[in-house]
This record gives structure tokens, C-alpha cells and sequence, in this order.
């Protein structure tokens, strides 16, 4: 069974969410080729090509596509979906918009964000913000995946995967971009870091934020994430929320801080390894959830624990 | 312009659901329904430009059982001029939903649909890029402010590293992200109203859509447990317990 990837980039350098969607790859079938989109891919590529289990990585490289948009990537993958039997990528942004049009091209109903592979066509995903887990079997032929990334350790490297350039290269479709509004910050990113220190609507204001949360990362390294309700208030930018409909993470540690517990919320950190709560209110759901409890004031605690690091 | 938006009745989500014992799913008996919250909000969105002009026919749709006319009455309370009931007691997958919006979409000819980015039960995240697919329209996903400018829109969507401002012509896709709005709350006048508008009722099986499910759930659990937690008493206790944890403070300053 082959299997076609879709890389992820941020345009200079390959995500490690793709090295994890490799791995899974592996779990289901051999002969796997991984997708890249975009302009200037000469560096990213060779990234991609020492994944190991990689077979192929498949350049779709143009000026246009500097900025191709999840329409475009979908009919890409559609025009080159023959030798494959299984499509596969991350359960991010750029996953959840591109699969599932490829999927109904495909007439295949997609598997969204799975976390477990059980056999070549049976796979574990969380339903209800993760309050159930679900088995799925797949009586298709072929499948369109997406994978939650946390859930599978990263392809080690070492592979030898052939470069090979796509034409010709389909005109890119009907959806322009036209600005974009990146996070600029040379703090570690969410779904990447090992710690991540995050804030609830508790804190205020995003002054207290960047007075009492930012420190506390920064010390650790961490990335700082935040519950929707802080990022309602605009507190912290969009990007950070971490949740049902945020970023799913799996750091080693997790630093909750005046944040509630929500289900919503819990279901993007619920894989961390180690939990720490610190709130005021010792029914909270995050008290019982997490490995330490500290019930107390965050505007004390946060800047006592900062500066005891 | 006109605007089609599909609503779905899914466990409401305050409630904390629960596998049942057997594993055969959630338990969803006696338990709080509701309109998914990204459909309020798609909702919500597509009154606004209805109260601003720019939108002259809201029409909403819903799939499910006979009380899934439940969640039009509250879609038509909050503001939409009609709602189609596309009934099924089966469990119908998003590639069919998105089969039946298709059908639904040439004979009431919107120019825009506007979904939820995903249904709080099944997390599937899909029937707005199948059906921009089934329809070959061009989507713009996790919307977080719309703009109708003549015939296009301009959209700012939630991207995975910031935000991202896309143009595209209609007719069109859009699925909406928490940020968009907050839903008003429905009035009393407004649900004896809605009780007059109308509300047509169609089958599923009519539609000449495959609708068996090509997935099989062979069970249901619950998450694995999370080891008993602890209490700590004092930001030194609390980085006793982390620093004895070996390696896990590792980034910290030195
Ligand atoms: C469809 C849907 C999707 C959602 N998706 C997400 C999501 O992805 N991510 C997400 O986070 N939420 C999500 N939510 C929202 C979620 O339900 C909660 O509303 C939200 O997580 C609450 O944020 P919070 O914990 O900051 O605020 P609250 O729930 O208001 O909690 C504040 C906490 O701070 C504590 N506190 C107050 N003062 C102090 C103090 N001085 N010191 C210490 N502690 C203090 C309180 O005890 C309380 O526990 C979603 C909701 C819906 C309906
Ligand atoms: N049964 C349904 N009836 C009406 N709309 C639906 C139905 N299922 C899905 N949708 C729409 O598609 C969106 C995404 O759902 P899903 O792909 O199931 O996560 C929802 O937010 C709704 O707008």
C-alpha cells in the first residue's frame, strides 16, 4: 500500500509535525512519498528527504505556489492520488481545510485526527473534545487520515528518499491571499515546546499576562498558551489558545495558570506529562486533573515561583 | 445575496457525556441537546449581513431525527427567513451530509454557505472543504471576520502561525472559528415568531444519496485515566515535587 504524505512548512524550514506524520505512515503502509508545496523548497526538501521510511519527496515548486492556499494543495494531491492508497497529514489548520476536499474528490469519507493506529485499517480518534475515545474501521480501499501529531513519535533521520519535481503544476485556484499577520515572537511554538505556561481570563489583562505569564515561560523556555476566555479578551493572540478548537499539545510540562479546566480546554493538554494547576479555587476542575495542585493567589504564586527558578 | 447555513443538533456543550458501560457510543438519552455552538455562530453571522443589507435571504438546514426541528425553531428565532428539515434516525457521515447539502445547494442556489468549522460530537472537521470539493466553489476556512465586498468576500481566517486575509469570489464556502461573533441570546417575541415561519420537511432517502456509512465504529471508550494528582501547599513544595522529576525543569535558567 502507498502512502502519500502532505509535508508542512513554514516556507523556510520543514515542521516536525510532518517527521511525526512519517511515522504514523509507517504504522500503515511502506512506499511513502511526502508532498511539498510551495517556492524556494530546494533546502526544506532535502529536510524531508532524510525522513526515514520516506521513499520519495515530491517537489510541486513555483512562484505561484509561494502561496498556495489549501485549495490548491487539495487538487495537487487529487491530480497526482493514483499509485496511492492512503493520504495522509497533520491535523492542523492547513490538514483540516486540504483533506477532506481531496477526500470528497476521492469519494472516501476521511478519518479525522487519529491517535492511535490499531492495524492497516483501524485507528483510534477522540470524539466529544476527547471525552471518548473512538475505534474506527475503514471498509475503503483507499483513505484520506489526519493525524494528531502529539499522539506519534517524529520519523528518526537517516533516510535517503529520492527528490523528484512535479510538472506540469496546475494554475493555482480562486482564493487569493492577500496579507498575512504572523506571530513574529522568537518564543518557542506551542505545539513544539517541551514546557508550556499558560494563562486563563483570571489574569486580567494582557498587561498582567505579559507581566506574570511571560516571565515564568520565558525562565523555562516555554511557550505560552492561553485558554479561549483570555483569548476572547484579547489578551494573547489567537494562535495561543490551546483546546478542542485551539492547538493540541503534549509538552512535558504543562503550567495552568488561573484556568478553570473547561473541557474544552483539557482536551488539547490532557496529553502532557506532567500537570500543574495553580488556582484559586480548590473545586476547579484542573486542581483534580492535574499531577500538582497549588491553590493559591496566581498574582503571588506565579511571581514567587519565577523567581525561584 | 443569498445564504445557506447548515445547522446541527449535537449534545449540548455544557454536558459531560459519558461512555456507556458497554462501549457502543455516548450516552445521549435524557441528556441536554442544542445547536452546535460554530453553527450559532454561523448563524449569527449570516443575520448580521442579513441586518446590514448585505444578505436579502437566510435560509437554514439541518439533518437528523424529527427533533432535530428543534435547533431550526432556534436558528428562525434568532433571525433566519426559512429552515429545511433533511430527516434521518441513521447516523449520517459528513461525506453524505456534504452529498446532500450539494443537492440542496442547486435547488436553492445560494451564494454563500456558511458552515461550522467542526460539530462538538463527531470532531470531524469536514463537510465544509467536501463540499466546497462536491461543488467545486472555493472555500475560506476558520473565519474569523467576513467582509462581503460586490461579488467576493474577504475573509480573515485562523492559519496555523497567525492569521491569514484571503479574497474569493462567490458563490462560496466559509467555515467560522469561535472568534467570528458572539451569538445573541433569542427572545421570547422572537420564538413565537419563529413558530410562524417556515419549516419544510424533506427525507433523506429521497435525495438519491448514498448514505451508508463507510466507517465502522467497532467501540467507544474513555479516555485513559490520568494517574491520581497531589496537593501541594507552597510554591516550594510545588518545585520540590517538579525538580524531582528528573530533567523536566531543563529549560530553566541556570
Ligand atoms: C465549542 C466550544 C469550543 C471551545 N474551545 C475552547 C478551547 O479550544 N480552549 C479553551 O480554553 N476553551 C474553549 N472553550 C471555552 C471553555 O468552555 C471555557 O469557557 C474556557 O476554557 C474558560 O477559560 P478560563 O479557564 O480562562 O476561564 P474560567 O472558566 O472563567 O476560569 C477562570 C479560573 O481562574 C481561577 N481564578 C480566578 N482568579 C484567580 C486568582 N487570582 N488566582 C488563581 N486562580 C484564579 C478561577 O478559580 C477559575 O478556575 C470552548 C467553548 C465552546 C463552547
Ligand atoms: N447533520 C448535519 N446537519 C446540518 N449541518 C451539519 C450536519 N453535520 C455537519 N453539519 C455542518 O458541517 C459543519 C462541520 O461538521 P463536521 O464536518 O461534522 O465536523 C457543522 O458545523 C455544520 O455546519
Amino acid at each position: 500500500m502507498s502512502v502519500l504524505v502532505l509535508g508542512h512548512h513554514n516556507g523556510s524550514a520543514l515542521s516536525p509535525a510532518t517527521a511525526s506524520v512519517v511515522a504514523a505512515a509507517r504504522k500503515i503502509g511502506a512506499d511513502i512519498d511526502v508532498l511539498l508545496v510551495g517556492h524556494n523548497l530546494t533546502s526544506i526538501a532535502s529536510e524531508a528527504a532524510q525522513l526515514a521510511g520516506a521513499r520519495k519527496v515530491l517537489l510541486a515548486e513555483s512562484a505561484d505556489l509561494a502561496e498556495a492556499r489549501a485549495t490548491d494543495i487539495s487538487d495537487i494531491m487529487f491530480a497526482i492520488a493514483d499509485p496511492y492508497s492512503t493520504f495522509l497529514s497533520a491535523a492542523n489548520a492547513l490538514g483540516k481545510s486540504a483533506m477532506p476536499r481531496l477526500a470528497a474528490k476521492l469519494d472516501v469519507q476521511q478519518i479525522t485526527e487519529i491517535t492511535a493506529i490499531l492495524g492497516p485499517d483501524t485507528f483510534e480518534r477522540p470524539i466529544y473534545a476527547g471525552n471518548a475515545i473512538e475505534t474506527v474501521k475503514t471498509g475503503q480501499i483507499r483513505n484520506v487520515i489526519t493525524v494528531r501529531t502529539t499522539s506519534f513519535e517524529a520519523a528518526a533521520k537517516g533516510g535517503e528518499a529520492v527528490i523528484e519535481h512535479l510538472s506540469p503544476l496546475p494554475s493555482t485556484g480562486a482564493v487569493k491571499l492577500l496579507r498575512t499577520e504572523r506571530d513574529e515572537s522568537d518564543r518557542p511554538k506551542l505545539d513544539e515546546a517541551r514546557i508550556v505556561v499558560s494563562g486563563g481570563v483570571s489574569l486580567g489583562s494582557a498587561a498582567e499576562f505579559e507581566r506574570l505569564v511571560y516571565p515564568l515561560a520565558d525562565k523555562l523556555s516555554a511557550a505560552v498558551g492561553a485558554s479561549r476566555a483570555a483569548v476572547d479578551e484579547g489578551f494573547v493572540p489567537n494562535e495561543c489558545q490551546v483546546g478542542q478548537t485551539g492547538k493540541v499539545v503534549a509538552p512535558e510540562l504543562y503550567i495552568a495558570c488561573g484556568i478553570s479546566g473547561a473541557i474544552q480546554h483539557v482536551a488539547g493538554m490532557r496529553g502532557a506529562k506532567v500537570i500543574v494547576a495553580i488556582n484559586s479555587d480548590p473545586e476547579a476542575p484542573i486542581v483534580k486533573l492535574a499531577d500538582y495542585a497549588l491553590v493559591a493567589d496566581l498574582f503571588e504564586a506565579v511571581p514567587e515561583l519565577t523567581e525561584k527558578l | 445575496m443569498k445564504i445557506l447555513v447548515p445547522v446541527k443538533r449535537v449534545v449540548d456543550h455544557k454536558v459531560n457525556v459519558r461512555v456507556r458501560a458497554d462501549g457502543s457510543g455516548v450516552e445521549t438519552g435524557n441528556v441536554k441537546m442544542s445547536m452546535n455552538p460554530f453553527d450559532e455562530i454561523a448563524v449569527e453571522e449570516a443575520v448580521r449581513m442579513r441586518e446590514a443589507g448585505t444578505c436579502d435571504e437566510l435560509v437554514v438546514v439541518s439533518i437528523g431525527p424529527k427533533q432535530a426541528e428543534d435547533t431550526l425553531r432556534t436558528a428562525l428565532a434568532l433571525g433566519a427567513d426559512k429552515a429545511i428539515l433533511i430527516e434521518s434516525d441513521e447516523r449520517v457521515e459528513p461525506l453524505a451530509v456534504a452529498k446532500l447539502l450539494k443537492e440542496l445547494a442547486a435547488r436553492e442556489a445560494p451564494d454563500l454557505v456558511l458552515l461550522g468549522k467542526q460539530a462538538i460530537d463527531d470532531d470531524a472537521a469536514q463537510t465544509g472543504p467536501m463540499l466546497s470539493a462536491l461543488l467545486d466553489w472555493p472555500i475560506s476556512s476558520f473565519a474569523a471576520k467576513i467582509e462581503a465586498k460586490d461579488d467576493a468576500l474577504e475573509v480573515i481566517e485562523e492559519a496555523d502561525n497567525g492569521r491569514e486575509v484571503v479574497t474569493l469570489p462567490l458563490p462560496a464556502i466559509v467555515t467560522v472559528d469561535l472568534q467570528l461573533n458572539q451569538p445573541r441570546n433569542v427572545s421570547l417575541p422572537s420564538v413565537i415568531k419563529a413558530k410562524q415561519k417556515p419549516l419544510e420537511r424533506l427525507a433523506a432517502a429521497d435525495f438519491g444519496v448514498d448514505l451508508a456509512p463507510r466507517l465502522e465504529i467497532l467501540a467507544t471508550r474513555a479516555p485513559d485515566p490520568r494517574p491520581e494528582g497531589k496537593r501541594v501547599g507552597s510554591v516550594d513544595e510545588l518545585l520540590a515535587a517538579l525538580r524531582s522529576h528528573a530533567g523536566l525543569l531543563e529549560g530553566e535558567a541556570r
